[in-house]
């Protein structure tokens, strides 16, 4: 900023005037150096002419209503992007919907170098606002949007905004009860808006701005209100991108399926024992334990496999296993229960458990082994045959279920937040989405 | 650069031209008119107080436009119903000359231009569009102004004024036209719109409290 630049001799500095109101004899300070067009007295509401030294009043309005008191009082000054503003006037705005009455506030910001901005309000939400230096070109019919600067902003609504309270100055022949049709187009966080007022149309572009932020750039005492709602351009807290979480969510899904291939093509998956046992209830009398053949792993640590089948039925059996490595004596000690049962009630047939049985121990080191088995079973259950297979080095594939689900869930969750504030963004639009809930009961509970 | 000199003959004071093609200027002591003959300057005319303005710019205010640098050396002010707004004469140090206008700090930096067949005023409505140099101009609006006054070097004789009017065009892509009515040819400038902080504006007027 060369704001800083020394005065040089010549024409005076321009100062704030420092008028009185021609109706009440108010003070009136016009802190624009001349840039205002109109300005409205604090006390008397009359709209002056801001250009012409003796102010010549304009229009006078009722506030009819109510007195509205701006947020950031006039003559409040605040650094935005880097420069500092002075709030020089203040205006609201209305537009009926279905005979309901929706206010939003506006803001006049001047520097003397760099000119008009202006901040809006609308229930809690802010935009900081500047008008566009490029043309828009906007298409309205069917799929209606605008082009700025390369990018597509999307149709939100179009309304008729009346203007019912000012005050301060402003760059422009204000008066209340003045009309314009605003159309804005979305871009979240910026919102592209067209103002028609008699012939001529006015483009601004805005940035949505939190309460918060306002408040810390004017210093303003206490806390900002709490936006109510989702506003037209305010960003998605889902700031990720869904469509490109998706992509890399399908990548790595790929990527798993590959990983598990090759791990699958590289497995050796080598049969070491197969073996069907009979199991007798009357040999059983106290210890029933007896070991396997001795089987070798070789090669490098694996998963070894074991497969227990009992072709049972309403029945358990239940396997006391001992991997045992016969030169080292290490043991992995496992249970393994194998249970079905099967029945008719009032809802039909059902069953429960299965007659297959699977476990697999990681990490097993080559050696001879040898499987130590002590089985049990129901009482009622006099013997019954069942096999036990031992697979090495085997494919695990489990811990990819884990992770296609750990990545899952979160992208399920990611997508269904953004859909729902997409949806309450666009329910207040012109275009709402459809409203299943609403279409299924056929009736419009409108509060 | 040569800088030629020469005295006011109204008042005697030294007249020193920044550019040296300028052909209008005006005295700082006495607001003469002086307009430059081959051997001489003559008054042509007297300029009343400019009216207080707001704009930030002032004579001998320096700046940059892409990687030239250049001097405001002139101003041509002009009002209509919504303001005023100046035309700043630079002074590009390639010694080329363009106008930087600033509307309530709105600023943009253009060129005089040759065309061919620039409309007639009367042919002329908003929406119209032209192309100049391969680049589509949509007239934005039609304005009827009034010429207030003038300050420093020009490099045209401008002064016996009233009503002018202007026809400025827009494009998609922050370059803009202005076809200037004020004489009966009509006069062509392209140009674009620019940021203030671009600029990197120096002796700029103060404002008080800012």
């Amino acid at each position: 900023m060369s704001a800083g630049t020394p005065p040089l001799s010549g024409p005076p500095k321009p100062q704030p005037k420092a008028l009185n109101c021609p109706k009440c004899g108010a003070a009136i300070v016009l802190r624009s150096f001349g840039q205002a067009e109109t300005v409205v007295c604090g006390s008397c509401r009359s709209i002056l002419d801001a250009q012409d030294p003796h102010l010549a009043i304009l229009q006078q309005f009722e506030a009819a209503t109510r007195e509205v008191k701006p947020l950031i009082p006039l003559g409040t000054r605040g650094k935005l992007r880097g420069t500092d503003y002075e709030v020089i006037g203040f205006q609201r705005r209305s537009t009926s919907v279905d005979g309901i009455a929706y206010y939003w506030h506006e803001y006049v910001l001047f520097n003397p170098y760099k000119g008009i901005r202006y901040l809006s309000e609308y229930n809690g939400h802010w935009n900081d606002i500047s008008i566009c230096k490029t043309l828009p070109t906007a298409e309205f019919g069917g799929a209606a949007t605008a082009n700025y600067l390369g990018e597509t902003y999307k149709h939100f609504q179009s309304a008729d905004a009346s203007t019912d309270f000012v005050l301060g100055e402003f760059p422009w022949q204000v008066r209340v009860g003045e009309h314009a049709a605003v159309t804005d187009f979305v871009h979240p966080p910026r919102v592209l808006s067209s103002e028609k007022l008699d012939k001529e149309v006015t483009w601004s572009i805005g940035e949505y701005m939190y309460g918060r932020e306002v408040w810390d750039t004017f210093k303003l005492p206490g806390a900002a209100p709490e936006p109510m709602g989702v506003y037209e351009n305010q960003p998605s807290p889902v700031t990720t991108n869904v469509t490109g979480m998706w992509v890399a969510f399908a990548a790595f899904a790929v990527f798993l399926l590959v990983l598990m291939a090759g791990f699958d093509m590289r497995a050796k998956k080598a049969p070491v024992l197969h073996e069907t046992y009979q199991y007798n209830r009357a040999e059983s009398k106290g210890e029933s334990s007896f070991v396997t053949d001795v089987f070798a792993l070789t090669g490098h640590p694996s998963t070894l496999e074991v497969k227990t089948y009992a072709p049972i039925s309403n029945h358990w059996i239940y396997l006391n296993y001992a991997l045992i490595n016969q030169d080292t004596g290490q043991a992995w000690d496992f249970g393994r229960e194998v249970s079905y049962y099967s029945g008719y009630d009032s809802d039909g047939s059902w069953s429960e458990g299965q007659q297959n049985d699977a476990v697999v121990i990681p990490s097993v080191p080559p050696g001879q082994y040898y499987l130590r088995i002590e089985p049990e079973a129901d009482p009622s259950l006099p013997g019954i045959p069942y096999t036990v297979d031992v697979t090495h080095d085997v494919p695990v594939f489990g811990i990819y279920g884990i992770a296609f689900f750990a990545l899952l869930v979160p992208a399920v969750i990611i997508s269904f937040r953004a859909y729902t504030f997409e949806r309450s963004r666009w329910s207040e639009s012109d275009h709402p989405p459809l409203d299943f809930s609403n279409i299924s009961t056929g009736s419009g509970d409108d509060e | 650069m040569t800088r030629p000199i020469a005295n006011c003959p109204n008042c005697g004071a030294k007249i020193v031209f920044r550019w040296s093609n300028s052909v209008q200027t005006v005295c700082d002591f006495c607001k003469s008119i002086l307009v430059r003959t081959d051997v001489d300057l003559k008054k042509v005319g007297q300029v009343a107080d400019l009216p207080p303005d707001s704009s930030p710019i002032q004579i001998n205010t320096e700046g940059q436009y892409g990687n030239q640098a250049f001097v405001v050396v002139g101003r041509i002010l002009y009002e209509y119903d919504q303001g005023g707004w100046n035309e700043w004469h630079v002074m590009m140090n390639d010694g080329t000359s363009a106008w930087l206008s600033d509307a309530q700090s709105e600023y943009a930096l253009s060129l005089s231009s040759k065309a061919e067949n620039l409309p007639a005023i009367a042919q002329l409505q908003v929406g119209q569009q032209f192309t100049w140099s391969n680049q589509r101009y949509t007239v934005s609006v039609i304005t009827p102004a009034h010429y207030r006054g003038v300050e420093g070097e020009l490099p045209f004789q401008y002064w016996d004024k009233t009503d002018v009017t202007f026809v400025d065009l827009r494009t998609e892509s922050g370059k803009f036209a202005t076809l200037d009515y004020s004489d009966p040819e009509p006069a062509l400038y392209l140009g674009e719109f620019v940021e203030f902080d671009d600029l990197k504006l120096k002796n700029l007027r103060s404002f008080e409290g800012w």
